[in-house]
């Protein structure tokens, strides 16, 4: 079956730039998946979506929308797909449903079916109330909600969502990744960049981890948690009665089964005198198993246990392992 | 026909249907924009300096096709690419219309084509004015469909002018471009004197000929008075068709450029 989205060896350099922005990026998206992009700042995800909407030239390597080669039928590449880019680009000399109409009817839609298909989508992304406000009026979620209508009024194939919910409310997220779940229904195969690994992780049917223009791994979320050493987790808060943090953490981390504790930033207490402090295992056996182990070696220490819980490693874990701690 | 031809032409339309539907809401202050210089200078120059004797009885009649040939040439110029520098601005407004699907170049061509309608709408806009300024105005009309012709390719070189123009100024520039690229073009189009008559200036001739506007200014002025001395009519038309060939191209590759990174 032809890929909705498919990206061989991509390689983009920018002039004047020291290195590439995307370099050798490869990745197939099968129809009907939601694919999440993933990567830190400036890894390269919004160049390889500007590529494959064909708003950025590609400098080498190949990069198709069903099929459809980007760099050689441009016109019918964007055709098939449609973007939410990750700023605001609404056209402002027109109102909140002209964006929507004018936009449809750029992709040959007729009259009739462009003012039905306004009316719902505006209703749809609660903005019938907008719909003949000034764009420069509208707030930065409200924008955001706009430009996701005007994406989907002309079908597409692909969507492409550049960092859908930066600057939105929770209760506008929800809604968007509703909506999102809703394509998912229709078939329609999206792609979606996004720093939020939770939004990743419920959202996307698969992830691929991108840094410095490669990719680094592709796998559904729940595969990539396993595959991290130590993806089960055991929490612990605890008042150390005197105890020397470091040599606690230490002690735990030399516990068979546990591959590393990191300190979890908890409440801290008013008098700051014996304050708690909370630490994560990562741990590669079953986390229940390692209840008991912690909680005695912690009481042979004379420290007072307040919280001890199981869990698993999320795809941020994940995704700090694979692309370190350093700002970009 | 393909499929994508098909498309390209019914998007390209829409684009064009754009421009027409935001500049029809903007009437007014379009109005404003392309009628205040003109009828300012020719109340000036035609009317005032006439009246107190300062110029010849008859300069009035050789400003008129002037000031046409500068509505027609300018208004275009302006009208692609003040919108042009906005687009390619911050908010990259113009982005939903390269993602539409047509080829980029046929962008361009809109832009530049908008805009040279809008310089004959102003430029047909002078005709009645300035008869009615003047009063009596005494035009050969045999040549007119000439001069229609040369306001028609005035207007596509001020926009394909526009067109390089508009790509290639970044918007912090955009203060300077009145300053360093209209005034100069305003005051040596050959639209306040006729350019045949220069051969007591000779360098000012000289740079007058690099200006499209001149074959205009010429070009109208000599198919309507064609007494006055002016340039032979085949120069201008290939002038102009050269000034658009020339500037379209290098319009077209200057918004490829800012289009596409
Ligand atoms: N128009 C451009 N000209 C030159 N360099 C650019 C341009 N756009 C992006 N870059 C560079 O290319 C690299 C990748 O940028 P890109 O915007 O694709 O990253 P990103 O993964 O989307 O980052 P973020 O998460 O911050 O949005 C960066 O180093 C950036 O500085
Ligand atoms: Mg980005």
């Amino acid at each position: 079956m032809t890929a909705a989205v498919e990206v061989v060896d991509l390689v983009k350099h920018y002039p004047k730039s020291a290195h590439n922005a995307v370099d050798g990026l490869s990745f197939r998206v099968p129809p009907g998946e939601i694919f999440g992009l993933l990567g830190p700042n400036g890894a390269g995800k919004t160049t390889t979506v500007g590529i494959l909407t064909t708003r950025v030239v590609l400098t080498s390597g190949y990069a198709a929308i069903g099929g459809v080669d980007v760099a050689r039928d441009p016109v019918t590449a964007r055709s098939k797909v449609a973007v939410v880019p990750q700023r605001v680009n609404l056209d402002r000399s027109l109102n909140v449903r002209q964006n929507l109409l004018f936009h449809a009817s750029y992709h040959g839609i007729g009259r009739t079916e462009r003012h039905a298909l306004a009316s719902e989508l505006l209703e749809r992304m609660g903005l019938a109330d907008k719909s003949r406000a000034r764009v420069d009026d509208l707030s930065g979620g409200q924008a955001q909600r706009l430009m996701i209508a005007r994406a989907l009024i002309h079908h597409p194939e692909v969507l492409f969502l550049d960092e859908p919910s930066t600057g939105l409310d929770p209760q506008a997220r929800l809604f968007v990744h509703d909506r999102i779940n809703d394509l998912r229904a229709e078939g329609v195969t999206v792609v979606l960049t996004t720093h939020d690994m939770k939004e990743a992780e419920k959202l996307s049917d698969r992830v691929g981890v991108v840094d410095h223009g490669r990719m680094l791994t592709v796998d559904t979320p729940a595969a990539l948690i396993k595959s991290l050493p130590g993806s089960g987790t055991v929490d612990t808060r605890i008042r150390p009665n005197g105890a020397d943090r470091d040599k606690l953490t230490e002690l735990l981390a030399e516990l068979p089964g546990v591959r590393r504790v990191e300190p979890l930033s908890g409440p801290a207490t008013a008098d700051g005198t014996d304050p708690e402090i909370a630490l994560r295992l990562y741990v590669d056996a079953d986390p229940g198993s390692l209840l008991g182990p912690v909680a005695a070696e912690l009481h042979e220490h004379d420290v007072v246990v307040s919280d001890l819980s199981p869990g698993s490693a999320s795809l941020e874990d994940v995704f700090i392992e694979l692309t370190g701690r350093d700002l970009r | 026909m393909t499929s994508t031809a098909r498309s390209s032409l019914r998007a390209f339309w829409a684009v064009l249907g754009r421009d027409v539907f935001v500049t029809g809401r903007e009437m007014p202050s379009f109005l404003a924009q392309v009628l205040v210089q003109p009828v300012a200078l020719l109340f000036i120059f035609g009317k005032v300096l006439g009246q107190l004797g300062y110029t010849q009885p008859g300069y009035a009649q050789i400003l008129l096709p002037g000031m046409i040939a500068l509505n027609s040439f300018l208004v275009a110029l302006q009208n692609t690419s003040f919108p042009l520098v906005l687009d390619f601005s911050y908010s990259r407004e113009i982005e939903d219309r390269l993602l539409a699907p047509l080829p980029i170049t046929w962008v361009a061509v809109e832009k530049m084509l908008f805009g040279a309608l809008r310089g004959l709408f102003a430029a047909l806009l002078m005709f009645p004015i300035g008869l009615l300024m003047l009063g009596n105005v005494t035009w050969d009309l045999s040549g007119l469909p000439f001069a229609v012709l040369c306001m028609v390719l005035g207007s596509l070189a001020g926009g394909a002018v526009g067109l390089t123009v508009g790509a290639a100024v970044p918007p912090r520039r955009i203060n300077i471009m009145f300053a360093v690229i209209l005034a100069p073009l305003i005051f040596t189009g050959a639209s306040q004197f006729p350019w045949a008559q220069l051969d007591q200036l000779r360098w000012f001739q000289v740079v007058c000929a690099f200006n499209p506007l001149t074959y205009v200014s010429e070009g109208m002025r000599g198919a309507l008075l064609p007494d006055v001395p002016h340039m032979a009519p085949w120069v201008c038309v290939l002038a102009l068709l050269g000034a658009c060939a020339v500037f379209g191209a290098l319009g077209m590759r200057f918004f490829l450029r800012r289009a596409l990174d």
